[in-house]
């Protein structure tokens, strides 16, 4: 494998993802992700050159919406999704910037 | 401490505009305010997994219009990048917004200050999502989310680091503000939160090329507290230098009532946001047909509505000055010109009353509730004389607090001038019995002794006589 996963790699992305990783899964996802490495460096042997960079993969584009109000209140629906409410809001652990 | 350099002061604004759509940027779903919470939400808004987000056409045209009025280059190839990051306001992990292509880029508008005129760069603006509100909860120690705002349409307008002082940045947000709204995309009102305005600031020696280290302050919801913010920055900033230290990169929440800021978050555990193009929305294509489609409906910008005002309706410079200021004012004093009252009439009322209770009353133009027909009426009332200036002001504060018709206002409480020289004859009489003395004053040559008798005169009429016929009768009578 070309592309080698330092152990403070990992660590960081787990802390970007909010993931607790045990030592075997840190071991397991250096693995894989030095492998998916190699495989979009792969990718970089193409030439590029005059093609545009895709952002979509269909070719579509200018895909709207009218500025008109169509939902209604669900307000019971959509709190079925909360953990936990009060009031009418959403119950999180307590969060401060 | 003893300053023994000079500095200069370097800011650069990034604002936050909420644009006025009826709905929100990806979803069908109300903006509008003050709605129980998360009544105006649904599966898109709060992040559901499968829901699909729809760019709302409106946004895109307001976004190009504001970009169109400020010089900007419209992107023809945009598209949408998700910026991720974990907090309770933010349903769905990400925040959509525009990193790599966004809407516009390259303009500058143009203030006045003291200092004279010049150009502020506006290096980008993009559209993006605004985030939920958080509430905490003291009983239960947690925190409660409403999605109401989530989704709700903005633009982020960045400039370029071109301001020097707190005059310049308020001359900025004044241009910005007045440009928006009279394209009609938002209120922009900052103590509202419809506008926001972050503040990057460094200080650097005076006369040298690289900028310092600069700092980003956040929580400025007035135009007062930008400006002691900045003043309050610069100083830190400066005093830092001057004892040798060094200012650290960093995010700061300004405290307007302590008249301090304090760090929220330093560079080193500064977020990664990794921005990736969003694969639920599809590239905006912008084409000829669609620039020219919103190039036609750009509105009279003041510029052009100062020379017109000139030309029809001969206003002095300093009124038009006022009324232009504020498309709301402009707008009020064209409607109400339209309903054949005299320019100059309108305008003073604008300019006098109009304006010192919306001071006095801590209100912006925007909020003014009486409408041009009433203030038409009102002036055609005291072109014939039918109320004295007094009680036409005092009509107009009704109608300033509630938009009451004056003519039957005045109907109803009587306020028409008494015009019946009969009756006024009669009361001037009266008061000349009741205030010998002030009747022998006035004989022996004291003026200020016919103010006194004037006075009693309207208040024995309340207020309803015509001032300069109590005078004649005075005179005639004494």
């Amino acid at each position: 494998m070309a592309n080698i996963i330092s152990d403070e790699t990992i660590e960081y992305v787990g802390i970007l993802a909010k993931l607790e990783l045990s030592d075997e899964e840190k071991e397991q996802a250096k693995k894989d992700m030095g492998s998916m490495l190699d495989y979009i460096d792969k990718l970089g042997e193409l030439d590029t050159e005059n093609v545009e960079p895709m952002s979509h993969v269909f070719p579509v584009h200018n895909v709207f919406r009218e500025d008109v109000v169509t939902n209604a209140d669900m307000r019971d629906d959509i709190l079925k999704n909360a953990p936990e409410e009060k009031n009418g809001m959403f119950m999180v652990p307590r969060t401060f910037e | 401490m003893a300053q023994t350099k000079q500095y200069e002061t370097v800011i650069g604004l990034e604002v936050h505009v909420e644009l006025a759509t009826r709905t929100k940027i990806f979803c069908g779903c109300s903006t509008a305010f003050g709605g129980e919470p998360n009544t105006h939400t649904c599966p898109v808004c709060t992040g559901m997994p499968g829901s699909l987000p729809v760019l709302n056409k409106q946004v895109l045209k307001y976004a190009v219009a504001v970009g169109l009025a400020t010089g900007c280059e419209i992107t023809r190839n945009c598209k949408f990048d998700r910026k991720n990051y974990f907090y309770p306001d933010n349903p769905q992990n990400y925040q959509i917004s525009q990193l790599y292509l966004p809407i516009c880029r390259n303009g500058k508008v143009e203030i006045e200050t003291e200092d004279g005129k010049k150009f502020i760069g506006i290096h980008e603006i993009h559209m993006e999502e605004d985030a939920g509100k958080l509430i905490h909860d003291e009983w239960d120690d947690c925190s409660l989310v409403d999605y109401n705002r989530s989704g709700v349409p903005l633009i982020e307008i960045v400039s370029e680091p071109d301001m020097r002082s707190s005059q310049e940045v308020i001359a900025y947000l004044e241009k910005l503000r007045m440009i928006i709204q009279y394209l009609g995309a938002s209120d922009c009102k900052l103590q509202e939160g419809s506008m926001r305005a972050d503040v990057n600031l460094s200080v650097r020696e005076a006369g040298t090329e690289r900028f310092g280290t600069r700092t980003e302050m956040k929580n400025l919801n007035s135009f007062k507290a930008i400006s002691r913010a900045i003043a309050g920055e610069a100083e830190r900033q400066i005093d830092l230098l001057e004892s040798g230290e060094k200012v650290i990169q960093e995010t700061r929440r300004w405290d307007d009532n302590k008249g301090e800021s304090y760090a929220m978050r330093s560079k080193e555990d500064a977020q990664d946001y990794r921005y990736f193009p969003d694969p639920d929305l599809v590239p905006v294509v912008v084409d000829e047909a669609f620039l020219e489609e919103i190039r036609a409906q750009q509105p009279e910008f003041r510029e052009e509505k100062m020379i017109r005002y000139k030309q029809e309706f001969e206003l002095p410079d300093y009124d038009i000055d006022i009324i232009t200021a504020s498309k709301r004012m402009a707008d009020l004093f064209e409607a109400t010109v339209a309903l054949g009252s005299h320019p100059k009439k309108v305008s003073n009322w604008l300019m006098g009353e109009t304006l010192r209770l919306l001071k006095e009353k801590n209100m912006d133009p925007e909020d003014i509730r009486f409408s041009p027909e009433n203030l038409s009426r009102l002036i055609a009332l005291t072109d014939a004389k039918a109320v004295n200036n007094s009680v036409a002001k005092e009509v107009f504060e009704v109608m300033f607090e509630r938009d009451v018709d004056p003519e039957a206002y005045v109907e109803e409480k009587g306020l028409k001038t008494v015009n019946d020289e009969g009756a006024l004859r009669k009361t001037v009489e009266e008061i000349i019995a009741a205030n010998p003395q002030s009747v022998a004053d006035y004989r022996s040559g004291k003026q200020k002794a016919m103010g006194f008798l004037v006075g009693q005169t309207m208040k024995a009429m309340k207020g309803k006589a015509d001032p300069g016929m109590v005078n004649q009768l005075l005179k005639e009578l004494l």
